[in-house]
């Protein structure tokens, strides 16, 4: 390195020490205007001059801090995202930080139109953003190198975050004043994938340090001077309001600073957890339980059956599906049943809420920055922007974060401004497993006729149970015609449907009164169950191999069949196994991946063991292989919790589960192996965080109809 | 109350009957010790008492006064606990909310067991909850661990 370059870096090092917070480049992009999802990005992200700084800053001391749009909640977007820009930037991986953005409308997801993360869309949703981010810095960097050693841009290389040209060369800190001063290109060309070093290479965490010696901060963690803590007594039935109470008992104890009514009850707010626990428990309130107050699974399910004899809403269509009933050579006739699930993250629901005059701050695990945004603003009579949301990291999302209604969130703002301090609202585990926003319980009643040869010919299905979007903001969006698509996706977009040339999809969605939400996979959680538990029911109707069957209706349809091979190959499927164990196979799509699972079970002493899943994945260009790995493993347990174990009960309008002793979910020793096969593919991204859900329960089920001759048509699965 | 936490001695005004957990959390600040269930049914908030996994939410504060409190912070200075190396190689995390319960049972484990077997394993974390999943690699990282405390 010579003098110039050493003086340069001493001045920087200098300026840097002086700000404090080293050089930053400061600059944004424009929205990728056409996306992995299919058709164009919704204008919703407001016209007003975005965040400086919007994507990262490249410190004096030569750090690269991304600012993550989306949050992190265990899928790895820390890693991924961070991935897209150090690759075009060619940066020293080492060097790397990444913090959550905060809320501000440049942060907008690229497709839905607000700050969120969902819909196990991250990675792809943000490939051409956060890639744009990255080359833009690089020719930023670069520009200002050339223009310091008088060299042409063209001439410069960039590796491992030093940019060098003939003898000359500097780290990316040295050079980040310089870039800081200069106009970034209104296009930057993106690395072809062959010349890709970082995409596809399997990368480990970026947040493993913080979250390995207890330093990582959730919402739960969060601690200022002043801060206080509540904790709310909720109607015991949904819809209940409270009648009267008393809070004198509570008042009393010590530490219990304030006994505050909000809209969702009453909250005891205190100097720390366990003294506005005690108060909680303390309240004498006396409840209007209201319409729900009867709420019932049993008359639930009752309801849902006679509704599956109705015509409901038509989701999909095609031919004449009675008539071709009628001339089948045999048909069959199945109800499916799954449960209403608690989400059950293991960090309990909580917000943290400071309010001044001019402004609203919030700390928060959330999954949707602007909803909360709003519905904040609503409530303190400020405007969005004078709303601050410090994302924190999540204790587990897998929906319950993402509330159109912000309950959590607008509870927690509604606390802190009756208390006129600042609380951190702080759920029970109880309250979380009560707390409803659940994945809602579903009847599928299914009529199928197949042809001589055993192959369907008809397929008549009536799908019942709760819309997720109906009466949320969404719904304008995402709901047409009243098809909530996420109540039949899976069935009604199904590639099985497709090759029938009668069939019929009937949606009724009853209102219950009970909150209901996605759920990781969402709709995928019950139809993946459904319609892999329907094609083995007529393969092994047929006398057919269960592989080979698919193999048949999926003949046009190359990454189906590519996934379905894969892991009928990787599994040895057809090969002998221990006595007393069998394999079952399960195949769906969901969020733009296709899961194949093969599952192989055993039962011991009356109990279903799972010893192992093999997984394909085709998710298209897989950014980082390592995460993918891991969600599908991920996937997979959260899966097994539902196939094996949860469920949720209604008496006298009650939930009758409280906690992990009865919300019963998976545990190490029920782990199975699980081995994930990724398929080579330069397909657009998918997801990953979900697709790895939906085919387990139908694997372990059609392995245990292999194995015992039991067709279980519920969840979770119950050997007779 | 006088408790001594990852070797430094703290006096704290807290009932008698309030867990260790919102002691260490809301009293002495030390958040890395989480809440999950409250009934000691998901792990999240086991520490060391003596050197033995407790789970801190049932644990009345009364129950520690003598006792020396070893918590996630305090399992080593670094993060070079060859638990917490394990953790690191072999990716373990993903949200990362149970981990610290995760890890102070596994050191607790190996503590006592050069050698633990799968089953072993299976018996001394089956009382920590994950959500995500993250079952396979824990199972692997102690025996990762095991092998590091060795070396």
């Amino acid at each position: 390195m010579n003098d110039l370059s050493n003086a340069s870096r001493r001045k920087f090092l200098k300026a840097g020490a002086v700000v404090g917070g080293g050089l930053v480049i400061a600059f944004t992009v424009p929205l990728a205007r056409r996306f992995a999802g299919g058709g164009e990005a919704t204008p919703a992200a407001p016209a007003t001059a975005p965040a400086a700084n919007a994507f990262l800053r490249v410190g004096s001391d030569d750090s690269v801090t991304v600012l993550i749009a989306h949050s992190e909640m265990g899928q790895g977007i820390w890693t991924a995202l961070p991935m897209l820009i150090a690759e075009e930037l060619d940066a020293n991986w080492s060097r790397v930080r990444v913090e959550h953005a905060p809320a501000a409308p440049v942060y907008a997801h690229t497709v839905f139109g607000m700050q969120m993360t969902g819909g196990s869309s991250s990675t792809w949703s943000e490939f051409e953003r956060y890639r744009q981010a990255g080359a833009t810095a690089r020719a930023l960097l670069v520009q200002a190198a050339a223009k310091q050693w008088g060299v042409a841009p063209a001439d410069c290389r960039v590796e491992n975050g030093v940019i060098s040209s003939g003898s000359h060369s500097a780290r990316f800190g040295e050079l980040a004043e310089a870039a800081n001063a200069l106009t970034a290109p209104e296009k930057v060309a993106l690395k072809e994938p062959k010349d890709w070093k970082l995409i596809g290479k399997a990368t480990k965490r970026l947040d493993t340090p913080e979250k390995i010696t207890g330093r990582a901060i959730f919402g739960m963690d969060v601690k200022f001077d002043g801060l206080l803590t509540a904790v709310v007594a909720r109607p015991p039935v949904f819809g209940a309001t409270v009648k009267s109470y008393d809070a004198a008992k509570a008042k009393a104890l010590p530490g219990v600073r304030a006994v505050v009514q909000v809209p969702s009850g009453i909250a005891v707010v205190a100097d720390h957890f366990w003294a506005a626990k005690q108060g909680r428990d303390a309240l004498a309130v006396e409840w209007d339980l209201g319409p729900n107050a009867k709420l019932d699974t049993a008359a639930l399910k009752a309801e849902f059956q006679r509704l599956a004899d109705t015509p409901g809403l038509v989701a999909a269509e095609a031919g004449d599906p009675a008539a071709a009933l009628k001339q089948a050579a045999r048909t069959l006739k199945a109800d499916y049943h799954v449960p209403y699930l608690a989400h059950a993250p293991m960090e309990p629901l909580n917000a943290t809420v400071k309010i001044d005059p001019d402004r609203c701050e919030i700390w928060a695990g959330t999954q949707f920055q602007t909803l909360d945004q709003m519905v904040a603003a609503q409530i303190t009579g400020l405007k969005p922007e004078q709303v601050q949301i410090h994302t924190t990291f999540l204790g587990g999302g897998f929906g319950r974060r993402a509330t159109p209604t912000s309950d959590f969130v607008s509870e927690a703002v509604h606390v802190a401004k009756a208390a006129g301090q600042p609380v951190k609202t702080v759920w029970t585990r109880e309250d979380d497993v009560r707390g409803g926003y659940y994945r809602p319980a579903y009847l599928h009643r299914v009529q199928i006729g197949v042809d001589d040869k055993g192959m369907p010919s008809a397929w008549q299905h009536a799908v019942v149970g709760q819309s997720i979007l109906v009466g949320t903001p969404m719904e304008p969006m995402m709901v047409k015609d009243g098809i909530d698509a996420t109540s039949v996706e899976g069935v009604a977009d199904s590639p099985y449907l497709k090759g029938i040339a009668a069939h019929r999809v009937d949606m009724h969605s009853p209102k219950t009164g009970i909150p209901v939400l996605w759920w990781r996979s969402v709709g995928h959680s019950h139809t993946a169950f459904v319609m892999e538990g329907l094609i083995d029911e007529l393969a092994l109707a047929a006398k057919q191999d269960p592989v080979a069957y698919r193999r048949a209706l999926l003949k046009d349809h190359p990454r189906h069949l590519g996934a379905l091979n894969l892991a009928a190959e990787k599994a040895g499927w057809g090969t002998p196994l221990p006595k007393g164990h069998a394999r079952g196979i399960a195949l769906h799509e969901s969020f733009g991946s296709i899961v194949a699972q093969v599952a192989e079970v055993s039962v011991q002493d009356g109990s279903i063991r799972v010893h192992r899943v093999t997984c394909a994945v085709d998710c298209g260009i897989a950014v980082n292989p390592a995460g993918i790995v891991a969600q599908l493993e991920s996937g997979v347990a959260f899966g097994l919790s539902a196939a094996l174990h949860s469920r949720l009960d209604f008496q006298e309008g009650r939930v009758q589960q409280s906690n992990f002793h009865d919300y019963v979910v998976l545990r190490l020793g029920e782990m199975p192996q699980v081995d994930v096969h990724i398929v080579p593919s330069t397909e657009k991204p998918g997801g990953v965080g979900e697709p790895g859900t939906p085919p387990v329960a139908p694997a372990v089920a059609n392995a245990l109809a292999a194995l015992t001759g039991q067709r279980l048509r519920e969840l979770p699965l119950r050997l007779a | 109350m006088k408790l001594t936490v990852n070797g430094t001695a703290h006096e704290v005004d807290a009932p008698p009957d309030m867990p260790l957990l919102w002691v260490l959390r809301d009293l002495v600040g030390l958040t890395g010790t989480k809440f999950g269930c409250g009934m000691a049914q998901c792990g999240a908030c086991t520490v060391h008492l003596d050197g033995t996994a407790m789970r801190s939410c049932v644990t009345p504060a009364a129950a520690a006064a003598d006792k020396s409190v070893t918590t996630i912070e305090g399992l080593s200075p670094d993060g070079s606990h060859p638990v917490q190396r394990a953790w690191a190689e072999l990716d373990v995390v993903q949200c990362g909310y149970c981990q610290s319960g995760q890890i102070m049972s596994a050191a607790a484990l190996i503590a006592t067991n050069a050698k633990p077997t799968d089953a072993d394993i299976d018996s001394a974390l089956s009382g920590n909850l994950c959500r995500c999943g993250t079952y396979l690699r824990i199972r692997a990282a102690v025996h990762r661990a095991a092998e590091l405390s060795k070396a």
